[in-house]
């Protein structure tokens, strides 16, 4: 059941966001803005805790987790750009923190979290009106977007709003990038081969840019992208969005 | 539960005794792997399978058709999970009263004239069989498949106490004629394409001319299998599902060579995991149901056979003689963990393999172990040891591909981090084998050094300063850099964090 219209969020940049995709936080921010809602920011942001959490470090991603949990003291809304960042705070927190003294708190806080599209579409029902040239596009679904999340179309619900926008699926939408934290780096081998594959179906779509709602995503298939020299861009959904659809 | 190595000869006060001693035993098990983090490494023979072009297609190929024809199986979502939702529920049912349950079916099959005996570990296992068969003087044995014999590895222990162990399974057979062990649960010779099949079988059939015709390939096969079942003395199968109310065994099937191994030779041998049994024979149906359309992508399989005993008196055919050798093999003390308990809740589909897209790539051979894909990923490690298998452990991205079409919704991805916690630390009260002994050092440092930086937000700043002045040189030699930019460029960070364009240029307006 989504909550009522609420006036006021939190926004959660997410690290690699903050790194690597600031222009998505800002436009995530003012997609929020313009839906009419106030967003605030909390200064200290840091990680949700997800890369140690899944190497089964807990007690240091429960260090991390417990600064963050602290910085949305307010019965409001947690909104983040990132699909996996998003499930590690929702799902997984309430593991987490299972037992410990702040185990309420985590799970109230968790019940609080939603992702950007998740809350566009469901709480906020944007309506979008496409300001930019046509344009051919893939989307990537996160797999923790689709399935700890459970995204049900709320990204393509989005990009379907935009008129100039002709959104080619790829042969394998629901598959994995490859990305997996450190899986990356742990098995080269495996998580390059999925990547790669990634990519090639992505550049048979002929689209000119591959979107999705999480950095690791994208960080990955770009970094093959670039490696192959391919014609194609990748891009945070939010910060498309906005692009498309704000007066300049 | 006891340790002794002999072998029980049945009866109803059997060797396991569930329900004298607790299937919990944490303290005192003797299989309890040694600390040597030094097992098979995943990465490298994945490295090695992903080069092979060719195991790659057949693969890929495969995998796609399978996923197709399960998905045709389920049409409507709703069904689909109301299924897995009832699924869920008998195998979680059989499990919470499993030492009951076990000993009920010991009753049950005592009365149906089939004898039990319990095995601890494998070597018990093999070593029952063994006496079983010398005691009968028998030297041929004709197998249906089954995964647990993998795990004793049976054929190469009969072997060499001089028994013939013929697999009779096309797939099995298909592989056992080149000495390979199966690359996936259900279709053990899927590594193979018809072209290689055709070579495998003009050189190693007497008498085989090369052709590619599959029938014509699947004839010469059977040629060979009715002779042998024919021979045979004895019958060797896995069970799908032991009913404990009535004794029943169920063993699936497509080929009929589960039956001819279960009904023709005069001794039938059945071995089984403990975590098989289930409590009534309605029990079987949804979980039957599940099984075939999960696997093949079939609605039923040719056959469904459901052993209740013996040839009695008044009857032409059937086995003069059932044994049914329940192994534990490490699955106890599995059991005695309410979250690992999930894993026995296994039917041994296959699903999860056929859906992951690292074993897709890989193939099953690459996983050095008995039970490929993503469930062996996570029954591998808590049998041999979380240190030994910690390569294994990480080699997933977590990606839920798995569990999304797991038809007892096995967790897979919460156990695999699960394990990856236990593999590194050997603080927690937990009976996992290999506890702790996967810890490095080095990550151990890592992951301090990320909390001491990440729990402290101006240490972050300071750090997210560095990284975007100085993105341009970030040093490609960094070990883990240099395991990323196999595949992809160095990742640049943004020239100003958001945080730091916030702080400076205040929050965005519309």
């Amino acid at each position: 059941m989504p909550p009522a219209r609420p006036s006021r969020v939190y926004f959660y940049g997410t690290c690699l966001v903050d790194l690597f995709f600031p222009e998505a936080g800002l436009a995530g921010i003012q997609l929020l803005q313009r839906a009419g809602v106030e967003v605030v920011f909390p200064e200290g942001q840091t990680c949700c805790g997800q890369p140690a959490y899944n190497c089964g470090y807990f007690e240091e991603a429960r260090a991390v987790a417990r600064t963050q949990i602290a910085l949305f003291p307010e019965d409001l809304p947690v909104i983040l750009p990132s699909g996996s960042c998003a499930g590690m705070m929702k799902h997984h927190y309430p593991d987490l923190f299972r037992g410990q003294p702040d185990e309420a708190a985590a799970r109230a806080f968790a019940a609080r979290v939603y992702e950007l599209t998740q809350f566009l579409v469901d709480v906020l029902d944007v309506r979008l009106a496409d300001l930019g040239p046509p344009v051919k596009v893939t989307w990537h679904s996160s797999c923790h977007a689709l399935r700890d999340l459970g995204l049900k179309g709320q990204p393509q619900a989005l990009l379907g709003q935009l008129a100039n926008v002709e959104l080619a699926p790829l042969a394998r939408e629901r598959e994995c990038c490859g990305f997996g934290g450190t899986f990356s780096v742990r098995h080269p081998e495996i998580s390059g081969t999925m990547a790669c594959d990634k990519a090639a179906d992505a550049l048979a779509t002929e689209a000119s840019v591959v979107l999705s709602t999480d950095g690791g995503c994208l960080l990955n298939v770009k970094g093959v992208l670039e490696a192959q020299t391919a014609p194609m861009r990748v891009q945070h959904i939010a910060e498309f969005l906005w692009e498309r659809t704000h007066a300049r | 539960m006891p340790g002794e190595s002999d072998m029980n000869e049945g009866g109803p006060s059997g060797r396991f005794a569930p329900s004298a001693s607790p299937l919990v035993h944490p303290h005192g098990v003797t299989e309890r792997s040694p600390a040597t983090p030094s097992g098979p490494s995943f990465r490298a023979s994945a490295a090695k399978a992903l080069g092979d072009a060719q195991l790659r297609a057949n693969f890929r190929r495969a995998m796609d058709g399978l996923m197709t024809k399960r998905s045709a199986q389920f049409p409507d979502p709703g069904d689909l999970q109301a299924l897995r939702d009832l699924g869920t529920a008998v195998r979680t049912r059989s499990l919470l009263r499993l030492p009951e349950l076990l000993e009920q079916l010991e009753a049950s099959c005592t009365r149906n004239g089939i004898q039990v005996h319990w095995a601890e570990t494998c070597d018990q296992a093999n070593a029952l069989i063994l006496g079983l068969l010398k005691a009968r003087g028998a030297t041929r044995l004709v197998k249906g498949k089954s995964m647990v014999s993998e795990e004793m590895h049976l054929n190469a222990f009969l072997e060499s106490h001089g028994i013939e162990s013929l697999e009779s399974d096309l797939g099995e057979y298909i592989i056992q004629l080149d000495h390979e062990t199966p690359s996936h649960i259900i279709m053990p010779a899927i590594h193979k394409n018809k072209g290689q099949i055709a070579q495998q079988f003009s050189q190693k059939i007497k008498d085989a001319a090369y052709t590619e015709d599959v029938d014509e390939l699947t004839a010469l096969a059977r040629k060979v299998l009715r002779q042998k079942f024919l021979e045979a003395d004895a019958g060797l199968s896995g069970v799908n599902f032991a009913v404990a109310e009535t004794g029943t065994l169920c063993l699936v099937e497509n080929e009929g060579n589960g039956r001819m191994s279960t009904h023709v030779p005069p001794l039938h041998i059945a071995v089984m995991g403990l975590e098989k049994v289930v409590a009534r024979l309605e029990d079987v149906a949804p979980l039957y149901a599940l099984l075939t359309r999960s696997a093949t992508g079939q609605p039923a399989t040719t056959y469904l056979n459901l052993i209740s005993g013996p040839r009695a008196k008044d009857e032409m055919d059937g086995p003069r003689e059932i044994h049914l050798v329940i192994l534990d093999n490490g699955r106890s003390r599995i059991y005695g963990d309410p979250q690992l308990q999930a894993t026995l809740r296994c039917i041994r589909c296959g699903a999860c393999m056929n859906h992951c897209p690292v074993y897709t790539r890989v193939g099953g051979h690459a996983y050095e172990a008995v039970y490929p894909g993503p469930i062996g990923k996570i029954l591998t490690p808590q049998i041999e040891g979380v240190g030994l298998r910690h390569d294994l452990i990480h080699g997933s991205s977590l990606c839920g591909a798995c569990s999304e079409v797991c038809p007892v919704e096995i967790p897979i991805p919460d156990i695999l981090v699960r394990l990856r916690r236990e593999a590194t630390h050997a603080d927690a009260a937990s009976a996992v084998a290999g506890q702790g002994t996967g810890r490095t050092t080095s990550e151990d440092l890592a992951w301090r050094a990320w909390a001491a930086v990440l729990k402290r937000p101006r240490l972050y700043r300071l750090s997210a300063w560095f990284a975007t002045r100085f993105r341009q040189f970030i040093p490609g030699g960094l070990p883990l850099l240099k395991a990323w930019t196999l595949s992809r460029t160095t990742p640049l960070p943004a020239p100003r964090s958001l945080q730091e364009r916030i702080r400076k240029e205040g929050m965005p307006r519309v």
